[in-house]
């Protein structure tokens, strides 16, 4: 018997049987009221972008479509996948309910309020 | 060393060769201006009548894109913005990833190119620039008489 099929864990498993995705390059900006993420996903239509909330985690997914011709044999290549994928995770003080995007040019924007309550509140002192 | 007949794990063997694969491409230059990686990335096929390049670059105004081909020599160039705000005091960019400023990508092409048949779109933050080949250049069937 061949011993080392038994030396693979679990975990490796699962891990080479996830489909290598491409890694948007992203730009975060936080201000007072929010947080604005924008991501460079090229090539996604807008029917092809999946943007959700998972608990604490804000999870895009995106599917690179490019008309190309039926007879073409690409001679070299620098983006191979067809798949996006990236993950964060939110804090406690971002309203995931009121996340808007959109997305234009193969640029997505993101808008991730801050929750009423952490939101920036001037208090007036009494003068008693 | 002994090979198994049997790949111990189908994934894992997929994966290695996908990796190989991956490899494989890296470390092929087409070409003596070689194939430097940077923005917008490049993807670039060809048919038997065209040769297709198709730049990554999102996020751009296409009237701001300037194309040249001249002795062969496709020239990209144009500019980005940047998304940042203004330093006010008041905004932290906690990631700075995309890439800003001017850019500019150079590909020889085939010398069977015709110059004058060039079309570029920009479509989802993808330009498109199909370059015909030139018509005497074109495989023909020839009818025997």
């Amino acid at each position: 018997m061949n011993n080392q099929a038994v030396t693979q864990t679990p975990e490796q498993t699962s891990a080479s049987r996830d489909e290598p995705a491409l890694l948007p390059l992203v730009d975060v900006i936080e201000d007072a009221t929010g947080i604005t993420l924008y991501a460079d996903l090229p090539g996604v239509p807008k029917d092809r972008l999946n943007v959700r909330v998972e608990g604490e985690t804000l999870l895009i997914e995106a599917e690179l479509v490019l008309a190309v011709p039926q007879d073409m044999q690409a001679s070299h290549a620098e983006v191979q996948r067809t798949h996006y994928r990236r993950a964060f995770t939110l804090s406690r003080e971002l309203d995931p309910d009121k996340v808007s995007a959109e997305l234009s040019q193969g640029v997505l924007r993101l808008r991730i309020p801050k929750a009423e309550h952490a939101q920036p509140r001037r208090i007036t002192v009494q003068v008693a | 060393m002994y090979r198994s007949l049997f790949p111990r794990d189908l994934f894992a063997e997929v994966d290695r060769l996908q990796r190989e694969l991956q490899q494989s491409f890296d470390t092929v230059s087409p070409s003596i201006r070689g194939f430097a990686r940077g923005y917008p990335a490049l993807n670039v096929g060809s048919t038997p009548k065209s040769v297709e390049v198709y730049a990554f670059a999102p996020g751009i105004d296409p009237a701001g894109i300037e194309i040249n081909l001249e002795r062969g020599v496709l020239t990209i160039e144009g500019e980005r913005a940047s998304a940042l705000p203004a330093d006010d005091g008041k905004t932290t960019a906690h990631i700075n990833e995309r890439f800003q400023g001017r850019f500019r990508r150079v590909l020889s092409l085939p010398d069977d190119i015709d110059p004058a048949a060039v079309n570029a779109s920009y479509r989802d933050g993808v330009l498109h620039v199909s370059v015909q080949r030139r018509e005497s250049a074109q495989p023909r069937r020839i009818e025997v008489q």
